[in-house]
């Protein structure tokens, strides 16, 4: 998947890059299973062609994509970003993409919508884990209006260079890359410009655990466990010592402002 | 005829006696840690080795546990005496994977700092749990020599190690709890029901027992 390096503010993180085969064979889609080796097993099912994606809700323009037309909707860019999973994991991932907010603005949002809501695929023939009751299926998820419209924010087509792997999200996913890894919904069907803050599937299956802005910080805890460390995989093996977990995964510098005012501890 | 029923029981199982019985049971004991070990070494762990390593080592411990549990049922249902030889053995294997498995929790997870330990006991109930249910295992692994038997005096040492059945329970819920956040309980409803059974047929194969010696 061709791709130019973006000029995006932070969006090019000079880390060592996780392992191809590490991002792609341990992945949290609850869709094929829970496991974070079921994915790379099941989602060879999955049929990313044809797929459309519908856009509606509070837009002038409201309409249907096909994902050949999406993939050419703006130039493809290359944007290194760190990737902190809630469960305390982290990775660097190359992924490809472009700003969400290049589609937004084509689909032109009016004055009342306030929030951007996420579906995902829910296919009972091809997604075996949607026949268990772990979550509220469709997977749904969620973001402000000036979250969904920042920069950083990306609809991501690929990574490493190539197109998405099915296991990681395929054919078209969202990456936020200062909020839990949950976030950044894979597979996506439909966005939905909404006035009122969307309820999103994490949040519906256990609401104290997991809040509807789920940004990165180290200064709040999960209720079962400590946000202040991360283990990132495929660094120097067995022993290698956790790191610190930075506010906004290392990324306030480009996002704190939208928080400005707000109690973290509240808006978790 | 009870005679003739009495010989055939005794004969039953004659070959568990065998002297190299012991020493294949304990290297069957330790072929799953030597196939984690190399799995460590060769990089076949997956992307997130320490994870895989102490969950491996938990399941060891949940299954060993379960092989401790049966051999008492196993012995009453078959009327095979000469099981009773190999149960302390896989009680201390139990023990054995236990301990690898705190230890590599605190290890590569907490980075052998105490305090780090103790904040992840008061923060997280399933740590507390499990912690509380290797305390308990220490115990009855530290009393289940001979002179400690001795010591103890035999109604005692028992009454003790019926303390294996609040391990049981606590080492469930320790996995039920780990997995409460994937509302994922397969798994445990499995050793659950394993370990639920196998506690209950000991006293109804007991008073069946009974029943037939009276």
């Amino acid at each position: 998947l061709p791709a130019r390096r973006t000029a995006v503010a932070g969006g090019l993180s000079m880390e060592k890059l996780t392992a191809y085969k590490d991002a792609t064979t341990y992945n949290n889609f609850y869709e094929f299973g829970t496991d974070k080796g079921d994915p790379v097993k099941n989602a060879a099912t999955l049929k990313t062609r044809p797929w459309t994606v519908a856009v509606e809700g509070l837009v002038n323009k409201p309409r249907t994509f096909g994902i050949e037309e999406l993939l050419k909707l703006s130039p493809q860019e290359e944007r290194i970003y760190r990737l902190r999973c809630v469960e305390g994991w982290s990775m660097v991932i190359p992924w490809v993409g472009y700003s969400l907010a290049e589609l937004i603005r084509r689909v032109e949002p009016q004055g009342s919508a306030k929030y951007v809501e996420f579906v995902t695929l829910a296919d009972k023939p091809t997604m075996p884990g949607v026949n268990s009751r772990v979550l509220d299926w469709p997977y749904t998820e969620g973001l402000r209006m000036d979250e969904a419209l920042h920069p950083l924010t990306l609809l991501a087509f690929g990574m490493y260079g190539e197109v998405l792997p099915n296991q990681n999200g395929a054919p078209v996913r969202l990456v936020v890359p200062w909020k839990y890894g949950f976030k950044s919904a894979k597979s996506i069907v439909k966005i939905r410009f909404v006035e009122k803050e969307p309820g999103t599937a994490w949040n519906k299956a256990a609401k104290n655990e997991y809040g509807f802005y789920s940004n990165v910080n180290p200064d709040v805890d999960h209720p079962r466990w400590s946000q202040a460390t991360e283990r990132r995989i495929g660094e120097d093996g067995l022993f290698a010592k956790r790191r610190k977990t930075l506010p906004f995964n290392g990324y306030e510098a480009q996002v704190g402002q939208l928080y400005a005012g707000m109690d973290l501890k509240k808006f978790y | 005829m009870a005679a003739v029923q009495g010989g055939r029981a005794a004969a039953r199982g004659q070959w568990l006696l065998a002297r190299w019985a012991r020493p294949l049971l304990f290297t069957l004991c330790l072929a799953p840690l030597a196939w984690l070990v190399w799995g460590a070494a060769a990089d076949r762990l997956g992307a997130n080795p320490a994870e895989a390593l102490i969950r491996a080592l938990g399941d060891w411990t949940l299954r060993l546990l379960c092989l401790t549990l049966v051999v008492t049922p196993l012995r009453l249902a078959l009327k095979v005496p000469a099981l009773a030889r190999f149960r302390r053995m896989l009680g201390l294997f139990t023990f054995f994977y236990a301990l690898l498995h705190l230890l590599s929790y605190a290890w590569f997870d907490m980075g052998l700092e105490p305090g780090e330990i103790a904040r992840d006991i008061a923060k997280r109930p399933f740590i507390l749990v499990g912690m509380a249910a290797f305390a308990l295992l220490t115990l009855l692994a530290a009393t289940s020599f001979n002179r400690a038997m001795r010591w103890l005096g035999g109604r005692r040492w028992q009454q003790l190690h019926r303390g294996v059945y609040l391990i049981a329970v606590l080492a469930v819920l320790h996995f039920w709890w780990m997995r409460a956040g994937k509302n994922d309980f397969a798994e445990v409803l499995v050793y659950g029901a394993l370990l639920a059974a196998l506690l209950a047929a000991r006293p109804l194969l007991r008073r069946r027992a009974g029943l037939q010696k009276g």
